[in-house]
């Protein structure tokens, strides 16, 4: 008797947990789609909202999407040897160099936007390009693209694989190439996934660092809610949904994969 | 291929010498053991030689006429086996058998043929396309095994190649490789710390201890003619008689025994095989233990020395346990080392 009230009591939690996260975004989406959200969905459904966000905003939803590939790139780039570099050396003056690079997850975007501002500000060029924005994507993401690699490359002994492609014959760039790169090939896809979708997603920074011409998605949404009618930053919210979801949903996938890698 | 080594140390950064100047040669076809106890420098002199470790200054090491001693390991051609059999995880059997081929840039046909026959050699043929975790630990051995000939090295090392595995397949495994290396005509260095290992493979054992290479000779000179405590230990477990030695007479609490010769600054050692219960013998002495081993029993005898004698007795029936006991040594079993020539 005792168990099955503690079960209803959890299923009960449980339930309203899910309405009070879930119900703000069903009646957002609603609001998207009815055609006078003050008069309620008797007014009818439409696409209408949809059309005119796409109008208005598509600009946005390109500059994020680039945003975020440019954003994948440069972290690939620079987070995959700066990962094999702190695995293949471990010791204190890594742990200090990972800490170092983690550091903007502590920092507040706003700070981290500031100090660019305040660096680069003068650089009028480079300040109302989309590479500053990037400069700060990268700045923020970074440190999931290197701890997602690293967390796959500790557990697997990679000094000795390398010894053994080498006494095989293989050159350093043969054993990167052969050994290293495919076998943080989980890591690197969780990683990839989430610097994709934080870049879609990242506000703080980017709200600092936008100028009126380059608005990123989640800018975009801020203005709409700001200047719009409900219904348009309704379907606003509708339309990010409909990019998110799916990279989240993926992104999930791919770091359940690289845990199981590294047990 | 020969291998030389000469006046080959190695200091870790740490300050451990691991290595001290150390000579050693292998002839062309030649498998010999190193084999000593835990830390006493195996892996890295078999690292150095393989180019995994760089030896201090004056330290040189020749591959026939060729000085290696500051060639990487990638351009040696050596093949080498792993403790942990470092397979390629990302890779079927048959890559990685085929990736030292794929290193030397050989055409795919060839590669194909000669991976199938390095296969089919190592009995591997039926795994060929398998992943590395779906094989049991036999046979991840041979696959290791596999990789490292298939670029016809110019020498084979192995790193302890059957500690990862449980006894009994070990000495399964142990005959199954000695009888490969044979076959491949193969100059091969291979580490232990299992003398029966080293014994059953090599046809010369390096005894090791302390960073120094003690002893080198056949499993048959080390066993007969130890040149060191050490060694009679280490190789066949040698006892030491603890008594006194008055010129070819050795003075046992338990009675007296005659030595092969004059045996005046020297010690004396004995193997529990030579050790023999029989009733005329010059040794009187109390049983204190009978553990039975299948094929014999060992027998510890107390009052002979301060230590437990052993002795293995092979009969049906076994002295037992309280019972006293007469034993005798042959003085030719008996072995005579010279005082402090502990290493
Ligand atoms: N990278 C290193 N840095 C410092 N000291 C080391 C290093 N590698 C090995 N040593 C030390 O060098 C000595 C010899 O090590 P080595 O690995 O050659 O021993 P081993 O004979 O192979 O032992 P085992 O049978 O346990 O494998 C040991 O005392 C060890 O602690
Ligand atoms: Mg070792």
């Amino acid at each position: 008797m005792f168990k099955s009230k503690t079960k209803l009591l959890q299923l009960i939690v449980t339930l309203s947990a899910c309405a009070f996260l879930l119900i703000p975004t069903i009646m957002s989406v609603m609001a998207g789609l009815t055609a006078n959200y003050f008069k309620g969905i008797s007014s009818g459904l439409t696409l209408k909202w949809v059309f005119q966000v796409w109008e208005l905003y598509a600009d946005s939803i390109f500059l994020s999407l680039w945003l975020a590939i440019a954003c994948l790139i440069v972290t690939l780039i620079v987070g995959l040897p700066a990962a094999y570099g702190l695995a293949r050396h471990p010791g204190w003056l890594s742990r200090l160099l990972e800490e170092f690079i983690s550091l903007p997850l502590a920092v507040p975007g706003l700070a981290i936007a500031l100090a660019l501002l305040q660096l680069y500000g003068s650089m009028k060029g480079f300040r109302a390009s989309w590479a500053f924005i990037l400069v700060g994507h990268v700045l923020y993401t970074l440190p999931f693209m290197v701890r997602s690699i690293l967390a796959v490359l500790a557990a697997i002994d990679l000094k000795t694989l390398e010894e053994g492609a080498a006494s095989l014959g293989a050159s350093p760039w043969q054993r990167f190439r052969d050994i290293v790169v495919p076998n943080a090939m989980p890591g690197i896809l969780a990683g990839a996934l989430t610097v994709v979708t934080l870049s879609i997603g990242e506000f703080n920074i980017t709200w600092m660092l936008h100028t009126p011409y380059l608005k990123t998605l989640p800018v975009g949404l801020a203005d709409s809610y700001a200047s719009m009618r409900l219904e348009v930053a309704s379907a606003y919210t509708l339309v990010f949904f409909i990019l998110i979801v799916p990279l989240l949903m993926a992104m999930q996938w791919a770091s359940a994969r690289a845990q199981r890698k590294t047990k | 291929m020969t291998l030389r080594v000469t006046n080959t140390a190695k200091t870790y950064p740490d300050g451990t010498k691991a290595l001290l100047p150390t000579e050693l040669s292998v002839a062309k076809g030649e498998i010999v053991s190193l084999l000593g106890p835990s830390g006493c420098g195996k892996t890295t002199l078999l690292r150095i030689i393989a180019g995994l470790e760089t030896p201090d200054a004056g330290s040189e090491i020749w591959f026939g006429n060729d000085n290696v001693t500051s060639l990487p390991v990638e351009r040696r051609k050596v093949g080498m086996v792993f403790q942990s059999y470092a397979l390629f995880p990302n890779m079927s059997v048959r890559a990685n058998v085929g990736y030292g081929l794929k290193m030397q840039k050989l055409p795919k046909d060839e590669i194909e043929s000669r991976v199938t026959e390095v296969l089919e050699l190592c009995q591997l043929q039926e795994f060929s396309g398998r992943a590395i975790d779906a094989l049991s630990g036999g046979q991840r051995q041979r696959v290791a095994l596999a990789r490292a000939i298939a670029p016809r090295p110019r020498m084979l090392l192995l790193d302890e190649p059957l500690s990862a595995l449980d006894a009994a397949l070990r000495e399964a495994l142990r005959d199954e490789l000695a009888m490969l290396l044979r076959e491949f005509h193969i100059t091969a260095i291979f580490v232990t710390h299992d003398q029966d290992e080293a014994m059953a493979i090599a046809d010369r054992v390096a005894v090791m201890s302390h960073g120094h290479v003690v002893q080198s000779g056949t499993p048959e000179e080390l066993y007969r003619n130890p040149n060191s405590p050490f060694v009679a230990g280490f190789v066949g477990n040698a006892m030491r008689l603890e008594g006194k030695v008055a010129g070819s007479t050795l003075h046992l609490d338990g009675g007296e025994l005659a030595l092969p010769r004059d045996g005046t600054g020297h010690n004396v050692f004995v193997r529990a095989e030579d050790v023999q219960i029989d009733t005329e013998g010059p040794l009187n002495g109390k049983v204190e233990s009978v553990t039975f081993f299948g094929t014999h029993y060992r027998v510890g005898i107390s009052g002979i020395m301060t230590d437990v004698l052993t002795s293995t007795y092979a009969g049906q029936n076994a002295p037992k346990v309280g019972e006293r006991v007469e034993v005798s040594i042959k003085p030719e079993a008996l072995m005579l080392l010279p005082e402090g020539a502990e290493i």
